[in-house]
């Protein structure tokens, strides 16, 4: 605080300058339109967690529980797992927190196209308009995959979702090619591609994939809805046309699509786990060129998905090689940050609680993953609970938590408040053990033949009476799961309002956004004429009256 | 010729401040760069829109050969032409264009945007009298369907199926030697060309919706240039208007062969 009256004439944060309502809605200001993604996409969490909920109130007991018929068990399902898909997870770390960040620790002024990015946030509200439009239509019934001909023919209102995914599909494109457009043009002098924090190559990987994946799935999409309202024998068997060819279309799209979702929160845990074990990255440019690795092998990997869909035994057998080919840059990043942790300073501030659970849970989704890569574990546990076991180990357990501590570890910066540390410790141990307990269960009763999308399970207690066991310890665990969410909701809104102001730089980093002022100004910093190490955290001195890090010449 | 005039621009931003440059950028090189940069990732996603039904294309194709035979008999190969030649023409003035607006030539970039754009309408003409042609014989998939949308009748909504005019199709397959067809016979080649018809509506239809958003593009870029908007210090979106014409140039350039002229 005393840091504040020192400096002359503090400038006004982005926060307040301009002000009114009018400057927030037009702004081309990426810190705003990242503030802003950050919140309808909160908002998207929040839905897409209470249709969790639903489904895993469904699954407690065998039997109808809370839904009388699979109809409805088949809506709940979609819905959660489109909008999570969708609405949250594709856009969460590249559009709300990367385009808040990105600028800033690059040196930049802005991104390269800020009115594309407020066209982004605003096509985003779009798609979830349709998405709420088809919500309150009874919603769809077809799973997150929309799989032809049961897609173009089910009675419930598939355009419509198709046409929001559509939309939500060019927001993403076009944060892509503002991402990749500042990286390439904007780097101030001093900043080489090696200098470069390596959120930002994350994030460039990111973009990578989103320009390159995201078309693939328009089309996709459009040729569904032209099927179904019209039939043009692309898709439908009825009409001539080939389903697989739809599932080869989607799951070109939706394979690298995974790593849309995974390679920003690798990014967020490099950057946290160097600033909190106060030691330099260990293997820099291993951890740059696997994000590059991971964004090109992914895109030739889609076929794992479709093992038991009847393509030739030699196609499974490439596929199933590149499916472990790209585990190894995943593995290398994990690697190289156990080995900066070593004999590194542990601080366990609320960002590295969920770094270190990114590590351990991903872990655990990755080398599950290599079961249903391999071809003939694969057949034994497809379209099981353990499939669904595997996939939110990497996506809630991956993304989420990288998510998490993104936002735990740039929520001072962008607010300019401090939350209470201790609270965000606790909604960590919250949601690891809440976590653990909801799928854990599910790779158990999953590997012994539970299915999944099933909502009624009774007949299976013949041979598996264990199963509703397991089903209830992870209904539990869901609900601890969201109770640790909605605590971190709680620690980081209740920051706003008793937490006490944020210095500059609370947690010692050295990339560029923690050398300006918390929050930042609306003009951002020029960038220093010698941008330095980002990764050497020796000049930076823990400051009692500033109560945060300053560098000591 | 492009990469000439970058020192014109900056040059003009020596002079003082430019009108043209945004406050987050440090030069006029640079936020030029940005635009190129940024069009060409756009038409790469173009591409790959594209490249979808490309792809379902060459995988009808590869594995039934005979959809893609039968089919472009009932294509018009005049009119194809003729669309062609109208493009490539269209693509040489968008190309002098450009060159016009470096050079400064403002009454120039007029007359050859106008015409551009006239080349594009007169395509989308061509292309709407191909469309006429085959709704009149029922070639059109879903046609049943979308004329019942457009009739408001009260019967219930057609079933999807691709039902031709059987005495047309029946007369072009036997100019082609297939005469005699027992209706088994019959009945599988019309599927198949149904499936036949869905990607080339599929494919020129989306073809043309990019030629119209060519055409908005253009017609703002020529409302700019009669302003005198552009000059040879500033001609972004001159540049990046003929880049996506091309484009859109350039699939016309591989439809044409791919659906009309194989055998
Ligand atoms: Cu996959």
């Amino acid at each position: 605080m005393d840091m504040m009256v020192s400096s002359p004439t503090p400038p006004k944060s982005y926060l307040v300058d301009p002000p009114g309502l009018r400057s927030w809605l037009l702004t081309r200001d990426h810190k705003r339109i990242g503030l802003m993604f950050l919140a309808v996409i909160s908002a998207s969490l929040a839905l897409g967690a209470t249709f969790a909920l639903l489904i895993r109130t469904e699954l407690t007991f065998p039997g109808p529980t809370i839904v009388s018929t699979g109809h409805i068990y088949n809506r709940l399902f979609t819905l959660h797992g489109t909008i999570m898909i969708f609405l949250f997870i594709i856009p969460s770390m590249p559009a709300s927190l990367g385009n808040f960040v990105l600028p800033l620790m690059l040196g930049a002024k802005d991104v390269a196209f800020p009115r594309l990015n407020l066209a982004s946030l605003y096509l985003y509200v779009g798609g979830l308009i349709f998405f709420l439009l088809v919500l309150v239509l009874g919603g769809v019934d077809t799973g997150w995959t929309f799989y032809a001909p049961y897609s173009t023919s089910t009675a419930a209102p598939v355009v419509l979702a198709v046409v929001g995914v559509f939309i939500l599909g060019f927001s993403s494109i076009f944060t892509g090619i503002n991402f990749l457009v500042t990286i390439h043009t904007m780097r101030p002098p001093g900043m080489g591609w090696f200098r470069m924090p390596l959120f930002l190559w994350a994030l460039y990987g990111t973009a990578i994939i989103q320009v390159l994946a995201t078309p693939i799935l328009a089309i996709t999409l459009l040729l569904l809805a032209v099927e179904r309202t019209v039939g043009i024998g692309i898709f439908d068997p009825a009409l001539g046309g080939d389903p697989i060819l739809f599932q080869h279309f989607f799951w070109f799209y939706s394979h690298p699509a995974v790593y849309i979702m995974i390679l920003p929160a690798m990014g967020i845990v490099t950057e946290v786990i160097c600033v909190f074990s106060r030691k330099h990255i260990f293997g820099y440019k291993f951890i740059a060129y696997s994000s590059l690795a991971i964004a090109l092998i992914g895109f030739l990997v889609w076929g794992h998905h479709m093992f038991v869909s009847g393509q030739s035994p030699l196609v499974g057998m490439i596929f199933s090689a590149l499916t472990f080919a790209v585990a190894i840059p995943s593995a290398i990043k994990v690697f190289n940050w156990l080995a900066t942790m070593y004999k590194g300073s542990i601080g366990l501030a609320p960002p590295m609680c969920f770094s270190l659970m990114f590590i351990a849970l991903f872990g655990i989704g990755g080398l599950t993953g290599l079961f249903l890569g391999s071809l003939v574990t694969n057949v034994h546990v497809h379209d099981t609970a353990f499939v669904v076991a595997h996939f939110h180990y990497t996506m809630a357990g991956g993304a989420l938590m990288g998510f998490l501590a993104g936002l735990y570890y740039w929520w001072p910066k962008m607010t300019g408040r401090m939350y209470n540390l201790a609270q965000g410790q606790i909604s960590a141990v919250l949601i690891f053990v809440g976590f653990n307990f909801t799928y854990f269960p599910q790779f158990i009763v999953g590997s012994r033949g539970m299915p999944r999308r099933y909502f009624d399970y009774t007949r299976l207690l013949d041979t598996h009476p264990e199963f509703t066991f397991y089903q209830i310890l992870s209904t539990a665990g869901g609900f601890l799961f969201v109770g640790g969410l909605v605590m971190v909701a709680f620690v980081l809104l209740r920051s706003l309002f008793v937490g006490r102001k944020a210095p500059a730089n609370p947690w010692g980093a050295a990339t560029l956004e923690w050398q300006c002022s918390s929050p930042p100004p609306h003009e951002n910093p020029p960038a220093p004429a010698n941008v330095g190490d980002c990764y050497v955290f020796d000049d930076f001195c823990f400051d009692e009256s500033a109560q945060g890090y300053v560098k000591v010449p | 010729m492009t990469e000439s005039h970058i020192p014109n621009m900056q040059e003009g931003n020596d002079g003082g401040p430019d009108a043209h440059l945004a406050h987050h950028f440090s030069s006029p090189a640079q936020q030029y760069d940005a635009a190129r940069l940024g069009m060409w990732i756009f038409l790469m996603t173009e591409i790959l829109f594209f490249g979808g039904l490309f792809c379902a294309y060459a995988v009808y194709r590869a594995n039934n050969p005979q959809i893609f035979v039968d089919g472009h008999r009932f294509l018009d190969k005049p009119l194809g032409a003729a669309n062609t030649v109208l493009l490539i023409f269209s693509s040489l003035t968008m190309a002098l264009a450009v060159r016009a607006v470096q050079l400064g030539r403002r009454r120039w970039l007029v007359g050859l945007l106008a015409i551009t754009i006239l080349c594009g309408l007169a395509f989308l003409g061509v292309k709407a009298i191909e469309y006429k042609h085959k709704w009149d014989h029922r070639m059109v998939p879903g046609q049943a369907r979308i004329a019942y949308w457009f009739s408001r009748g009260e019967t219930s909504e057609p079933l999807k199926k691709f039902q031709p005019d059987e005495a047309y199709v029946k007369e072009r397959l036997a100019q082609a030697g297939f005469e005699d067809l027992d209706q088994a016979e019959y009945d599988q080649r019309v599927k198949h060309l149904g499936t036949y018809m869905g990607i080339y509506f599929s494919l020129t239809g989306l073809h043309a919706l990019h030629v119209v958003a060519g055409i908005v593009a253009i017609s703002w870029i020529l409302v700019g240039a009669v302003r005198d908007r552009f000059g040879s210090n500033y001609f972004t979106p001159v540049d990046l208007g003929g880049l996506y014409w091309h484009l859109v140039d350039m699939i016309w350039i591989y439809l044409f062969p791919l659906l009309y002229l194989i055998h």
